[in-house]
């Protein structure tokens, strides 16, 4: 339902007049709020021209922000394409007849699931050295910490999607003499990651925020070059904070724009969208605990 | 396992255990109110309510919590000298707090006012056929309906914010996350260890979480 029509009437008289109030009480709240952050802020100096105007010098974007950026970027489109892999290789291990494949594949699963991007991202980047004897370096942690975790919650995606092909397509392709791998790879995985692609993308909108994760390892992504490194050098930690944030609301939001749009054209396109998109997922009893984790998880 | 034999690493990792439960707990707790309020402001027929809910969604959703936990601690903290606790740690755990509940709420939002779509229309229409007010319809009728449908994004919602509570390491409380780096650091010859233990915890708290949250959502999915 259109929640915004039906939850309430068209408002006569008297309520045009209580939104109206509601509207500049509300709106008086939060401007006195903003004013009172602002005039914080410019207590603090934090407005001061010299503040902002490295922002305006094409020295400040070349080594500072844009390297940042494009580390940042790599970073997310490397552990995008590699989650991606673990995502089906896991899934269908998940979904295999041998329980030897089934059960390591669902343990490592719900293990990498479980545990914090920090935390792996600390055991790669400060324990494997010890391991391997040599150095790893910051975009190796962070890119296996966010293959690992991503890749896992992408093989729950995954499954759910390849269980929501319906039944009649793998019977009618072992029918035509199809298979078990042919089954897997000419019918179900296109159909899912059709359905799936919104919750990819989404899913992808997670992993490019844990790239900011990254920072704690000293790699040179955007939170550390343009906020920590810039900040050292302009000693400008506030503003460039909120540059950095809005670099990241606008690439995140043109993601999440195009998963919505996918979205969309999927469902206009007459494809089955999986039941579990939805978050009335819960209704439908799956045969199976746990196959319902469709929700971005981040 | 000599490593967690020593009763002070021992004491370091229970504590740091111990703060993320902490922060989990009462960032759960402003998660969930902030995050309700805001659904509600999203479904209101005041257009700046709308448009309050939808900005905070918007920005908070898209920014990468370690910048958000990050401007709590440099933007409120050392900028605008917004002090809440005498305590260097308790600071640092209360600024935790607030970066990862107006996080979170911007998600908890998102999931009940996918919730609320879930409710037929005719709940709805034949609530204000009664005659209840906007507020009434959400609080009466809605909202106890929705919140069945939203069990099972809330146990994930709580499940992410658990595992996010290791980033407020990043302006200096001592929990799990940073333990196991200094542990890591300390005890190149049981790395491995060290991490299972870390990790495993994390596991054994969260796995049966996630599979009660499922269990509870079966029993109180609406049969329709």
């Amino acid at each position: 339902m259109s929640t915004s029509s039906v939850l309430y009437d068209h408002p006569g008289p008297r309520a045009r007049i209580r939104n109206n109030v509601l509207s500049v009480v509300f709106g008086v709240g939060v401007v006195a709020l903003l004013w009172w952050v602002y005039s914080k802020f410019d207590a603090a100096g934090q407005w001061e021209a010299v503040l902002w105007k490295p922002f305006t010098e094409p020295a400040t974007w070349t080594q500072f922000i844009l390297p940042g950026l494009w580390a940042t970027l790599k970073a997310a489109a490397v552990g995008m394409v590699l989650s991606l892999v673990f995502g089906i290789v896991f899934a269908v291990g998940r979904l295999s007849d041998h329980w030897w494949i089934k059960v390591p594949a669902g343990a490592v699963v719900e293990f990498f699931r479980a545990v914090p991007l920090l935390l792996m991202i600390f055991f790669v980047f400060y324990g494997v050295p010890f391991l391997i004897q040599g150095p790893v370096s910051a975009f190796w942690a962070v890119v296996v910490g966010l293959t690992l975790y991503n890749g896992s919650v992408l093989a729950e995606a995954f499954r759910a999607g390849i269980r929501s092909v319906p039944g009649g397509q793998s019977e009618a392709a072992y029918a035509i003499g199809m298979r078990k791998s042919q089954v897997m790879q000419l019918i179900l995985i296109p159909q899912a990651a059709r359905a799936m692609l919104p919750i990819i993308v989404s899913q992808l909108v997670v992993l490019l925020k844990d790239t900011a994760l990254g920072y704690i390892v000293a790699y040179p992504e955007l939170l550390q070059r343009g906020v920590n490194d810039l900040a050292a050098n302009k000693g400008n930690i506030v503003a460039a904070a909120m540059v950095a944030a809005a670099i990241y609301i606008v690439i995140n939001s043109l993601l999440t724009a195009l998963a919505g749009w996918l979205d969309r054209r999927s469902r206009t396109r007459g494809l089955r969208v999986p039941r579990q998109t939805r978050p009335a997922a819960a209704a439908d009893s799956t045969p199976e605990g746990g196959a319902t984790v469709s929700e971005p998880q981040g | 396992m000599h490593v967690f034999a020593d009763p002070t690493n021992f004491d370091a990792y229970l504590s740091g255990f111990l703060w993320i439960l902490k922060l989990t707990g009462a960032s759960a707790v402003f998660a969930l109110v902030i995050g309700v309020l805001l659904a509600a402001m999203r479904v209101s027929p005041v257009p700046v309510l709308r448009g309050f809910g939808a900005a905070w969604v918007n920005i908070f959703r898209n920014t990468p919590l370690t910048l958000v936990v990050f401007f709590c601690y440099f933007g409120l903290f050392s900028t605008l000298g917004l002090s809440l606790a005498e305590d260097l740690n308790l600071n640092n755990y209360w600024l935790g707090v607030i970066g990862l509940s107006v996080y979170t709420a911007a998600f908890v939002c998102e999931a009940v006012r996918s919730g609320v779509n879930t409710v037929p229309t005719g709940q709805a229409e034949a609530a204000r056929a009664l005659g209840l007010t906007f507020a009434q319809t959400l609080r009466i009728v809605v909202l106890p309906q929705a919140t069945r449908s939203v069990v099972a994004p809330f146990g994930s919602i709580l499940i992410a914010l658990c595992k996010n509570a290791t980033i407020v390491g990043t302006i200096g409380l001592m929990e799990s996350s940073n333990v196991m780096k200094d542990l890591l650091n300390a005890n190149g010859d049981a790395v491995i260890p060290i991490f299972l233990v870390f990790a495993g915890t994390f596991a054994a708290l969260l796995i049966p979480t996630g599979y009660f949250f499922g269990w509870l959502a079966n029993r109180l999915a609406v049969k329709r």
